[in-house]
């Protein structure tokens, strides 16, 4: 059986991630234990949360390297809501503070004066592959047309390079990058914990994903 | 147009989901684990959990109740009942919850909303509102259940809690609830048409023409749906079906 953590930052909904996971047999250990984070075949970073209040709860205790360090070395990991945020360079919800600086690029609050809908985002939504992507052997495979997650932000990311796009979603009439991924690092914007068989979907790719043999 | 939500609503009241009628507790309508499962295998967009009378006899909430009915549930909770402190919201998310309802310690100490939004992120903070009905365009806010009267203005606390940081607000017309006449549209609308954050109406769902007239007039942005529900005289699907046959996006269901 592989081993996956879920990090325990002091915010978040564990217990959903965790039955996620049960529900695949799988028993995610919740842990902020540096060293059993380091060792786990793959890692997810959950969220609910304010930006400085998840980044203060990974100093608090002492994960912002343990983390960076399996970022470096390519070992899965799934960033949700917030822990995705986290996962860039910097956020903007009350104030500027810095984020983990593994995919380069910023957490923006939706732009209020272009939006013909209400922020928070709060409710089911579609995602798309952003541009010519292909899902094919990725976390979001098998999920096509049927991707509709459940959303709850007020803020988005903006990565830096083309790249690191890998999903949209169509929101007031724009679009913004709803999933980032960096080799086997995503960070869904949507819950997919909370997104019923869709979104279960893709928490059964990221366990193939953990189980694939790696270099 | 985004897709509006669908959201049964358990009052929870012991082990059971009862019925209110103008939010005081009649019947005994099921348990909440099967009728929780029930609802997400047909399609409900999130639930709404609420203990009645947490709050009411300073009872604490029963959290081993709700880690059981969350089990098999991959949608959206929000939780409500007695909830009076940083940690209980943190007890809450712990055994399943994704977001908090708060109506009566707010309406005591408003800037717990505050603290709470910036420590669990506004999309964590629903603002909880009974209102009754005053007159001449007016209502007031009622806590403890629907018991207590609170001499505030609906339509002003609303806006008050949302600069204090609420993420969104679950709505309930004490005087439709659980008639099944329809929503209080000029109650919803006065909030809805107005507020930047989403608003969940309840109170009062009859037939898929009510919650018509409260999407398309009223402005929810969501709706809180029981008795038809519980009894069963209708699915969430047929619900949506007919919604959508009305010009009004929802999820479709992909489970089944």
């Amino acid at each position: 059986m592989k081993s996956i953590v879920i990090i325990d930052y002091g915010v978040g909904n564990l217990q959903s991630l965790r039955k996620a996971f049960a529900h695949f047999g799988v028993e995610a250990v919740v842990s902020e234990d540096a060293k059993e984070i380091e060792v786990a075949d793959a890692v997810v970073l959950p969220g609910v949360g304010s930006f400085e209040a998840g980044m203060r709860g990974l100093r608090l205790r002492g994960l912002v390297e343990t983390v960076q360090k399996r970022a470096k070395e390519n070992q899965p990991m799934l960033g949700i809501c917030l822990g995705a945020q986290l996962l860039l360079s910097k956020g903007y919800e009350f104030g500027e503070h810095d984020g983990l600086n593994i995919i380069p690029g910023e957490v923006v609050r939706f732009d209020e004066r272009e939006m013909k809908e209400k922020i928070p985002q709060v409710g089911w939504n579609r995602v798309y592959p952003s541009g010519d992507v292909s899902w094919k052997g990725s976390i979001l495979e098998s999920n096509g047309p049927k991707s509709v997650m459940y959303f709850t932000h007020s803020y988005i990311f903006a990565p830096k390079q083309k790249e690191h796009m890998f999903g949209v979603t169509v929101y007031g009439g724009k679009e913004f990058c709803s999933v980032i991924r960096k080799g086997n690092i995503y960070g869904c914007q949507f819950h997919p914990e909370k997104s019923g068989e869709a979104g279960l979907r893709l928490i059964r790719n990221f366990i193939s994903l953990a189980s694939a043999p790696r270099a | 147009m985004k897709n509006i939500r669908i959201i049964p609503t358990l009052h929870i009241k012991g082990s059971n989901v009862v019925k209110p009628v103008h939010t005081e507790a009649l019947r005994v309508v099921g348990h909440p684990k099967e009728l929780a499962l029930r609802y997400y295998r047909e399609g409900a967009d999130e639930l709404i959990y609420l203990d009645i009378v947490a709050s009411l006899y300073q009872r604490n909430f029963d959290f081993e109740l709700l880690k059981s009915v969350s089990e098999e549930i991959f949608i959206p909770i929000t939780v409500g009942g007695g909830i009076r402190s940083l940690s209980d919201i943190k007890n809450a998310l712990r055994v399943g919850a994704d977001k908090v309802a708060i109506n009566t310690y707010a309406v005591h100490h408003p800037e717990f909303l505050k603290a709470a939004a910036e420590e669990f992120g506004s999309q964590c903070i629903v603002l909880y509102i009974e209102a009754k009905e005053k007159g001449d365009g007016r209502w007031e806010v009622y806590t403890d259940g629907g018991r207590e009267s609170t001499g505030v203005d609906a339509v002003e606390w609303a806006k008050r809690t949302i600069d204090l940081g609420v993420g969104e607000i679950l709505l309930t017309s004490i005087d439709r609830d659980g008639t099944r006449k329809g929503y209080d549209l000029e109650l919803t609308s006065a909030i809805a048409s107005t507020s930047p954050i989403p608003v969940i109406a309840h109170g009062g769902a009859g037939n898929a023409a009510h919650l018509e007239e409260i999407i398309k007039k009223g402005k929810a942005d969501a709706v809180g749906v029981s008795s038809i529900f519980h009894y069963a005289e209708t699915d969430i699907g047929a619900v949506k079906k007919n919604l959508s046959g009305r010009e009004i996006n929802v999820r479709a269901n992909y489970s089944n």
